[in-house]
């Protein structure tokens, strides 16, 4: 169990820099993405290829990267520029990256289990410096060994990178630039009316978005050991519900508020992913049901609340009326 | 500052729902100039502002700003010597934003926007002394969603950032219609004393004829497309509502006051 609850924390992180993509696409621009399906995928195939053929593991990570944001900037043209509903360019360039993955990979499955990985790379280092007998030592000292991970190398690793990633995220989205791409999926015409171009802002935001997809992508295969055609498979989903739990749970009005969300909702999907495992009556696969059930009720619940909310103040403001009538009544008989 | 010359725009060419929208127009402001612009719903009012904002390319004719065709400029890119404040006080501005980044998205309409943390202490001081000229304390509010401001709020706060970056050209179109009568005064006073500050030549469609012959030094009256009726200096000061009403009749021969619009 608590082995389970630190790998649960250490996919979540992994899944946390994908969410982040996410939110860029589906908050800040308004355009709910599909591509993520297949640009994550697209993330750990170069990266699996290219570490396959030798190339050092944080280059193969980058490239992989790279790859992302072109994927998320075709995206973005064949919204800006041809003129495709959202979802449409999301589900062609989903399809299309299908191919082009497999294609990167030349199979279905790479096993990247016996080769040099960014997380083999650091276990090397952290075991040359001995770190972990100091990540050990509170555990031991307080007397709670048992309730310490495996290891502690790929948790520290994986924190490190996400704070780097969520800051760089908050300066950049805090820049200039970025203030007017959060614009963009606020109010396009008063954007452009004060001369910004919103298509650019919204391939590279496209962009951005999926780079930071294909960057999980390429950490998660690292993460697992392998890399499979099959790994995006309702990817967008897992990064709604993230994106949402996160809102919910944590959301607030600032930024960088937003950002941590974010990540904690990532995190907490895992946990409800891995207490799902643990119920019998559920298997592995229900996981995607599920999911999809935590986004629906998260897009249908605050809609819901409006509804009665509105219809509630309609009674209230008729009885008012009401009300007033019947006193207008009592006035007008009482000057008789 | 602003020339158009022979600018015709019809909708829906050679089809039976066919619109002319815009039929010859011709006309030039001096920099400084400020035109109030009056005329029935669908006279091509809206239609002659978007043509000059670049949403709307006409089908003839050329648009020159400062001495450039703008003719064929897409929208975003006249857009650095246009300012625009919209009717609908929802339309100029970035609701789930704050005041100051909204601020600095209308900042960027003069410069390249860059990968600088934009806001700085300074630039703040910046807004606020701006923002202080509305005389609201949008100036203590820096940090505010603008979406939680009333909608005579949101268009003061427009107006400003229309104005405080020196536009060569500000296109104002009925952008006191939607507000009630105390914020559309509030709007009126700041729209007078921004343009004068900051000296900008101006294009206004109003709804109200008093408000026309009150506003700037010309006034143009529109119907079908075209520009029936002009006043400038000397001339339009000494109009009075009545002369308008009957100008109108006399050149199109219907009387102009039935139009609900222009009874408001
Ligand atoms: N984008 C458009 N597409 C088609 N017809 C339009 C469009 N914009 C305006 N029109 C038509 O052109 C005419 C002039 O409209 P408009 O300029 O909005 O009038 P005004 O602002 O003076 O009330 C109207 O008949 C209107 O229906
Ligand atoms: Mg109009």
């Amino acid at each position: 169990m608590i082995s389970s609850l630190y790998g649960a924390m250490e996919s979540g992180l992994i899944y946390a820099i994908m969410a982040l993509g996410v939110y860029i696409s589906f908050r800040l621009l308004d355009f709910p993405d599909l591509t993520v399906d297949g640009s994550f995928v697209t993330g750990g195939a170069v990266t699996s290829i290219m570490i396959l053929n030798g190339t050092d593991p944080f280059i193969a990570t980058l490239a992989g990267a790279i790859a992302g944001f072109f994927a998320g900037c075709i995206t973005g043209l064949l919204h800006t520029k041809g003129k495709i509903n959202p979802l449409l360019a999301g589900i062609l360039m989903m399809i299309a990256l299908y191919s082009v993955n497999l294609r990167i990979m030349g199979q279905p499955n790479i096993p990247l289990l016996n080769e040099t990985t960014i997380f083999s790379t650091i276990l090397g280092w952290w075991n040359a410096w001995n770190l972990e007998s100091i990540f050990m030592a509170p555990f031991q000292w307080l007397g709670i060994a048992t309730f310490a991970p495996r290891s502690f190398y790929a948790l520290m690793t994986l924190l490190i990178v996400i704070i780097i990633v969520k800051k760089l995220l908050d300066f950049f989205l805090r820049t200039e630039a970025g203030i007017t791409l959060r614009a963009t999926g606020d109010n396009q015409k008063m954007v452009r009316s004060f001369s910004a171009n919103t298509s650019l802002y919204i391939i590279i935001g496209m962009g951005v978005s999926n780079m930071l997809v294909a960057f999980s992508g390429a950490m998660l295969v690292q993460h697992n050991g392998f890399a499979d055609i099959n790994l995006g498979v309702g990817m967008i989903i897992i990064g709604l519900a993230s994106v949402i739990i996160g809102e919910v749970l944590f959301g607030k009005d600032k930024i960088v508020r937003m950002t941590l969300a974010i990540v904690l909702g990532a995190i907490v999907y895992r946990l409800i992913y891995l207490l799902a495992l643990r119920v019998d009556f559920l298997e592995a696969s229900d996981m995607k049901l599920i999911t999809a059930l935590i986004v629906v009720v998260a897009l249908v619940f605050p809609n819901w609340l409006n509804q009665s909310n509105g219809k509630k103040q309609f009674k209230k403001s008729k009885a008012r009326r009401k009300a007033n009538e019947q006193k207008g009544e009592v006035d007008l008989a009482s000057t008789k | 500052m602003l020339q158009l010359s022979n600018i015709h725009k019809t909708f829906y060419p050679n089809t039976p729902d066919e619109r002319e929208a815009l039929v010859d127009i011709n006309q030039s402001l001096k920099p400084g100039d400020f035109v109030s612009i009056i005329g029935s719903n669908g006279a091509g009012k809206s239609t002659l502002l978007n043509t000059l904002a670049g949403t709307i390319i006409p089908d003839e004719g050329d648009v020159w700003v400062d001495g450039k065709n703008v003719t064929t400029f897409p929208e975003q890119k006249r857009a650095s010597m246009i300012g625009r404040v919209f009717q609908d006080p929802m339309s100029g501005t970035a609701p789930r934003m704050t005041i100051e980044e909204n601020m600095m998205i209308s900042l960027g309409r003069t410069k390249k926007r860059s990968l600088f943390k934009g806001i700085n202490k300074q630039v703040k001081q910046d807004f606020q002394s701006h923002l202080a000229r509305l005389e609201i304390g949008l100036e203590n509010r820096l940090n505010t969603k603008v979406g939680l401001l009333s909608g005579g709020e949101r268009q003061a706060l427009s107006l400003l950032m229309a104005t405080f970056t020196e536009p060569k050209i500000l296109l104002l179109d009925e952008h006191t219609a939607a507000l009630d009568p105390s914020k559309e005064e509030l709007i009126l006073k700041l729209t007078r004393d921004l343009v004068e500050q900051h000296q900008l030549t101006t294009v206004m469609v109003t709804h109200q004829m008093e408000q026309a012959i009150d506003f700037g030094n010309k006034l143009w009256m529109m119907d079908e497309g075209k520009i029936i009726f002009e006043a400038e200096g000397e001339g339009k000061s000494e109009l009075t509502v009545a002369d308008l009403l009957q100008n109108f009749q006399n050149l199109r021969g219907k009387n102009m006051a039935s139009d609900k619009a222009l009874l408001v």
